[in-house]
């Protein structure tokens, strides 16, 4: 099992749904995210293009926080979930700097906090919130090992690319170009 | 042009909008272990090689000066932790891929072999002194008895804690600044460098004094040349890794890095050494200061700097 996330970002019109979804599912704090939308555009005027994206944890197959964690706090669970077990974490913020995407931050409680694929969601069989939740349907959740999982198909019929795939985490989340 | 933008205010505290997570205290520990390093190494090796009556401030001193920085670096590194009551965890299992679990476990022994050393010279410092319990003189008796043998195992330790303070950044690829392998080597070196200045501060004899700064002459040199070799490395990588030269190479690091730490903290202390070897009367404080200020911003410019190279954004 490996679970992976497609977002298509000729969909994605960039509302902020899932944003807002996350922060009102996970309680995450006021004042943070765990995740966020990210505007590319290339170009000069008039000939421009523009990408949106949804962005949040990678959940990477080669994550730089699970390996320099000094407690094991840091973890991978079933299907390849990076996840933090709260009261191992020390606070120590060595996993904040290993992130070339900054998904982690430091929760006002001390322990490190991030996106967890809403685990607690998908263990009952649901889409995680900020799926659930986008207007345009943009978002594709599922096994990249089952070949009729939702991601699976969207990344069987479209070109994708990951982020920063050149800092070697092996990113899991996959924009549809 | 490509112009990339957060659009849905992601202002998350200590990420963005550039990564400040690490303050004061990593980098001052990073100089505190750095300068233990260098003390605990330079004790050991002169006990090694058999130099205990010519180098009294090295074997004698270094160590009590290291004990002192080991504990403030430690309580700094207590301080920097954000889940503090759980700080414990560190010491419920070894991670061997993470650098951080390497230095724990590293400071958990080289610390109290740091005191024990101390320890064992307290009567030659405070010659009244009385450890009271029968079982402590024999401990201390057993120490001095195998007090080389104390220090083969210190010398390693000392080699382990210099370098880790180096790794441990080096290890980060995300930081583009840091990600590079010389890093271990080079804080190792700097940090024995701000080691033998604290010992011409505190050393009275004139011979000590004089070997140490031709010791610290040769460590400067090699700190030059891993400097210039890092740059080049980084001129020759990725785009990013350019990016993170440039920093200090015309961007905001540029004077505070090449003024205060090479000019003043490197080659001005190597000239004065230099030219009080060659018999002119020069105070020993003015070069030993400088090299460990200059130390100390280094590491406090490597974090700070570090921390603003990223892959994306």
């Amino acid at each position: 099992m490996r679970y992976a996330m497609a977002i298509d970002t000729r969909k994605c019109v960039g509302c902020s749904d899932c944003v807002v979804a996350c922060q009102t599912e996970n309680n995450v704090p006021v004042g943070f995210c765990r995740d966020w939308i990210t505007e590319t555009v290339d170009g000069t005027y008039p000939s421009l293009e523009l990408e949106i994206r949804s962005e949040r944890c990678n959940h990477c197959d080669n994550a730089p926080c699970v390996r320099c964690c000094p407690t094991g706090a840091s973890h991978f669970e079933d299907g390849g979930i990076v996840s933090v077990t709260h009261n191992e974490c020390i606070g120590c913020g060595a996993c904040v700097q290993s992130c070339p995407y900054d998904a982690r931050y430091s929760h006002p409680e001390g322990y490190v906090d991030k996106c967890t694929f809403c685990l607690h969601r998908v263990k009952k069989g649901d889409q995680p919130a900020c799926v659930s939740v986008c207007p345009t349907k943009c978002m594709y959740f599922g096994d990249l090992d089952d070949p009729n999982s939702d991601v699976s198909k969207a990344l069987r019929h479209r070109k994708h690319k990951t982020l920063a795939p050149e800092a070697g985490t092996k990113p899991q989340i996959f924009y549809l170009t | 042009m490509k112009e990339e933008l957060i659009i849905s205010g992601r202002m998350n505290p200590g990420i963005d909008p550039y990564l400040s997570i690490w303050h004061w205290e990593i980098p001052l520990y990073l100089f505190l272990g750095g300068l233990a390093a260098g003390l605990l190494f330079f004790a050991s090796l002169y006990t090694i090689l058999g130099k205990e009556k010519e180098m009294q401030a090295t074997v004698k001193w270094g160590p009590f000066l290291a004990s002192i920085a080991l504990v403030i670096g430690l309580f700094a590194l207590f301080l920097d932790l954000k889940h503090k009551m759980y700080f414990w965890r560190l010491y419920t299992t070894v991670r061997l891929e993470s650098p951080m679990s390497w230095g724990a476990w590293t400071l958990m022994v080289i610390t109290p072999l740091s005191f024990i050393w101390s320890a064992s010279y307290i009567k030659e410092i405070i010659p009244k002194w009385d450890w009271k319990f029968d079982f402590l003189n024999k401990a201390e008796a057993w120490v001095i008895k195998y007090r080389v043998g104390f220090a083969w195992v210190m010398i390693v330790y000392a080699v382990v804690l210099g370098i880790y303070t180096g790794i441990l950044l080096s290890a980060f690829n995300a930081r583009p600044l840091w990600n590079t392998s010389i890093l271990g080597p080079l804080f190792l070196v700097s940090g024995m460098s701000t080691g033998v200045a604290a010992i011409l501060l505190m050393s009275q004899n004139h011979l000590e004094r004089k070997l140490l700064s031709k010791v610290d002459l040769l460590l400067i040199g090699i700190e030059l040349f891993f400097i210039v070799h890092m740059f080049m490395g980084f001129l020759a990588s990725s785009e990013v890794q350019i990016q993170a030269a440039e920093l200090f190479l015309g961007g905001e690091f540029t004077v505070s890095f090449w003024v205060f730490v090479i000019l003043l903290g490197l080659i001005f202390p190597a000239v004065l050494e230099i030219l009080e070897l060659r018999g002119y009367k020069i105070p020993v404080v003015i070069p030993a200061v400088l090299i460990l200020f200059g130390g100390l911003l280094f590491r406090f410019i490597m974090v700070e700097a570090g921390q603003i190279t990223r892959y994306l954004y």
